[in-house]
């Protein structure tokens, strides 16, 4: 017994040298194949593309969430060969993510940020890849009387005005910016009310926050339909033209962060704005419905 | 005689301080093949004597001398030094590990080969009474046991200097006289030196056939076990033997 | 309530037919811990007895802060991480984060101060004791070292298992320094999260059945350890 331990021991810190061992060599391999992205092979994707590169694209939860990415990027890979490591944040926090250089090309939606930041030279080559429309949910019972109310803003004085529920993304996120644009049109500043949660978290837990405290929320149509199954929202107010959702496309620029791979973040940019890749966004469905519309939305 | 008596150890104006002088030794020599007995009232500094001799508390003044010459402050020469000696200490402390690596532990660190290793342990446990527990784990042990398998892990690199705290400070009557026979008899057949703290008197006149007597830090008197026991030149000392001494 | 119920009867196939993805999100987190495990050991074991051959008076200031760190929130350490690595980053050209890399070196960071620490405490028991036995039996500096970290073994091997088993737990760091990429940097925790945000709650629970098996392993592991060093 005694003995056991004192050979487990040994054994463990024996383990403990050689895994370290190991370990920096597997590092030093995978830093390898980073440096030489013709001859690298990544074991852990299956079948036979070959992936020589990686890029970091920063995204929202919208575009993540609902499986469209995980629809689209692999078709990319297959053409390219660069594989779409996706880092899904708030729209703010991607922004952020991009300006600093730790990402390479952005899918994100708040066009009014996108475009003032592409005026300043963060970002470059920005297009309006796609749109759907954001959308008021709320409990079935519609306690504020949301149902039959054509605009949003509307919407919100009846949600306000009821003292109900309504349950906020607070991340700083493209919805989160939407939906305070909407207050301050409505002329309320819901900060700090006990009606108003704001929680700091993305579109699916806020849904999900939403449905278990019976309160309202503003959500983009593809979060709702991609966990319409796992919550008894409903629909209270959609179609009013100020609730149009716009996506856009861009890559970090190069001059401010000379290490980003620009001419794969144009390859998917291009794969993105292509014939085939506008119709992959097209055809994209989840629960039978269509979750984004190809190009820009406001003609 | 006493030329042909070598020095194993000597220290020279040593002192040492803590929040006061613990310890203030002009000179002391060990001989080669004595057995010391060191007595004196608790707090004397007797425990600290032995410290420094073992190089494990510096001394903030004074020189120790190992065969006539000065202990190198560092370095691999003072390792083989403090490798020539070892220090029992008074409170028994074996390694979580069986009793046959604790006692082969002295063995190991000096790089003996194992067939040496192996053969050396086996003979100790035999002649300590404790080969049946050779495979037991040694924190188990009884505090008898415990004791007879440190002085075993003691003795088993044959240091020339053995340095015993209160080796018999806790045990029972029967263990007492078991370890004091180990003591006596090592010294004898491996011609080992033995400096023993004891505040037992008896045991010193046992087995010592030095005596060292320290009060306050301060070597009182050392001589003969007989001269201190029957007629020592200082006062405290008689009255310390007898055990009249107030403190 | 049937919900919780579905996702555990699937989370069992998910776990007993082994899905691959499920397997590789497993074997990531596994790797990635362990790892930040190892080097926080190799840091951790070392530095936690030398402070605890220190008399404690001696540490006083260096012991708060390192219990300080051992409660450190994964949040807070990944997003200093973070900004480290970060592009804007003092150390942004290596180009490490959202690598599991990153998240090693994250949890290296949160892991050491707990082995350190738990490391100390241990030592400091008996261990200057150690030291002074083993010295006085003739071992040079590099025994000395090893058989100071032997005696303490039982406390040690603990603080390892409990360093594992904070990280391999904790989403915060990951989640800031990894990313959550598919196939990537995914671990179970950011998984779960993901997953949870989802809807998708059968693999989400799947995962935290395996994250409760792990624990419930390496606990009774710890057990058994603690009970071996108590009993012999």
């Amino acid at each position: 017994m005694l003995s056991n331990s004192k050979i487990f021991f040994k054994l463990l810190l024996f383990l403990l040298l050689a895994a370290a061992l190991l370990f920096a060599a597997g590092c030093s391999r995978e830093a390898a194949s980073d440096s030489e992205p013709e001859n690298g092979v990544d074991d852990e994707t299956p079948g036979v593309v070959k992936i020589t590169d990686r890029i970091i694209l920063a995204t929202t939860t919208s575009t993540y969430d609902c499986g469209l990415l995980d629809f689209l990027n692999p078709l990319f890979t297959e053409k390219t060969g660069i594989e779409v490591q996706v880092i899904s944040q708030g729209t703010g926090a991607a922004l952020e993510t991009g300006a600093r250089g730790d990402a390479d090309v952005l899918l994100v939606h708040d066009r009014k940020s996108e475009l003032k930041l592409v005026e300043e030279g963060t970002f470059i080559d920005r297009y309006d890849v796609m749109y759907n429309d954001f959308i008021v949910v709320g409990p079935a019972e519609d306690p504020a009387g949301v149902d039959g109310v054509a605009s949003a803003v509307e919407a919100f004085n009846l949600i306000a005005a009821g003292e109900d529920i309504f349950v906020s993304r607070g991340d700083d996120s493209g919805t989160n910016r939407m939906e305070l644009r909407l207050w301050e049109s409505a002329g309320i500043d819901p900060e700090g009310q006990d009606w108003y949660l704001s929680i700091g978290q993305g579109m699916g837990d806020t849904l999900r926050v939403a449905d278990e405290s019976m309160g309202y929320t503003l959500t983009d149509r593809g979060t709702y339909i991609a966990i319409f199954d796992s919550v008894e929202l409903v629909i209270a107010l959609e179609g009013d033209p100020a609730l149009f959702n716009q996506y856009g496309v861009m890559a970090v620029n190069p001059k401010e962060h000379p290490h980003v791979k620009y001419n794969y973040a144009l390859l998917y940019i291009e794969f993105l704005m292509s014939d085939e890749g506008q119709n992959l966004i097209n055809s994209f469905q989840v629960n039978g419905e269509r979750l984004f519309f190809p190009g820009y939305g406001l003609k | 005689m006493a030329n042909h008596e070598e020095f194993l150890i000597e220290l020279k104006g040593i002192r040492k301080y803590y929040d006061r002088e613990v310890l203030h030794v002009e000179q002391l020599l060990f001989k080669k093949g004595h057995v010391y007995g060191v007595i004196g009232p608790s707090g004397a500094g007797k425990s600290t004597l032995l410290r420094i001799i073992n190089l494990l508390t510096p001394p903030d003044s004074g020189t120790l001398l190992f065969h006539d010459r000065p202990i190198p402050a560092n370095g691999a020469g003072r390792l083989a030094i403090q490798r020539k000696m070892t220090l029992v200490f008074q409170k028994t402390l074996l390694f979580k590990d069986s009793v046959r690596n604790n006692v082969a532990y002295g063995l190991k660190a000096r790089g003996f080969p194992r067939s040496v290793i192996d053969e050396r342990v086996g003979s100790l446990l035999k002649q300590v009474g404790m080969t049946d527990l050779a495979a037991r784990r040694a924190d188990t042990l009884s505090g008898g046991e415990a004791q007879r398998v440190t002085i075993a892990r003691a003795v088993a690199f044959e240091p020339e200097l053995l340095l015993l705290d209160e080796p018999t400070a806790n045990l029972d009557p029967g263990n007492v006289e078991l370890i004091e026979e180990m003591i006596t008899k090592l010294a004898r057949n491996k011609a080992i030196t033995v400096v023993m703290v004891t505040h037992n008197v008896f045991q010193a006149r046992r087995i010592a056939d030095q005596v060292i007597f320290i009060n306050q830090g301060r070597i009182v008197e050392m001589g003969p076990t007989e001269k201190i026991f029957s007629a020592p030149d200082h006062e405290n000392t008689r009255l310390f033997v007898e055990g009249r001494m107030v403190y | 309530m049937s919900r919780l119920f579905e996702g555990i009867i699937e989370a069992f196939r998910l776990i007993i037919t082994l899905n691959p993805a499920l397997l590789q999100i497993v074997s990531l987190s596994l790797r990635v811990s362990g790892m930040a495990v190892v080097i926080a050991a190799l840091i951790g074991i070392p530095l936690g007895a030398l402070l605890g051959l220190k008399p404690e008076k001696k540490t006083r200031l260096l012991n708060k802060i390192i219990f300080t760190f051992m409660g450190m929130p994964p949040v807070v350490a990944g997003l200093i991480i973070y900004l480290i690595l970060s592009r804007q980053g003092p150390l942004g050209v290596l180009g490490l984060l959202y690598t599991p890399t990153a998240m090693i070196i994250a949890q290296v960071f949160l892991a050491s101060p707990i082995v350190i620490g738990l490391t100390m405490i241990g030592i400091r028991a008996r261990g200057c004791d150690v030291e002074e036995m083993a010295r006085s039996l003739g071992a040079g500096s590099v025994l000395i070292a090893w058989t100071v970290i032997m005696e303490s073994r039982f406390a040690i091997l603990g603080a390892i298992i409990t360093g594992f088993s904070r990280v391999v737990a904790e989403v915060g760091a990951v989640m800031i320094v990894g990313g959550n990429i598919a196939g990537h940097t995914r671990v179970m925790t950011t998984a779960i999260v993901l997953e949870t945000r989802k809807g998708n709650f059968e693999l989400a629970i799947g995962l935290g059945l395996i994250l409760l098996i792990i624990s419930f392993i390496i606990n009774s592991g710890l057990y058994s350890i603690q009970k071996g060093g108590k009993n012999g």
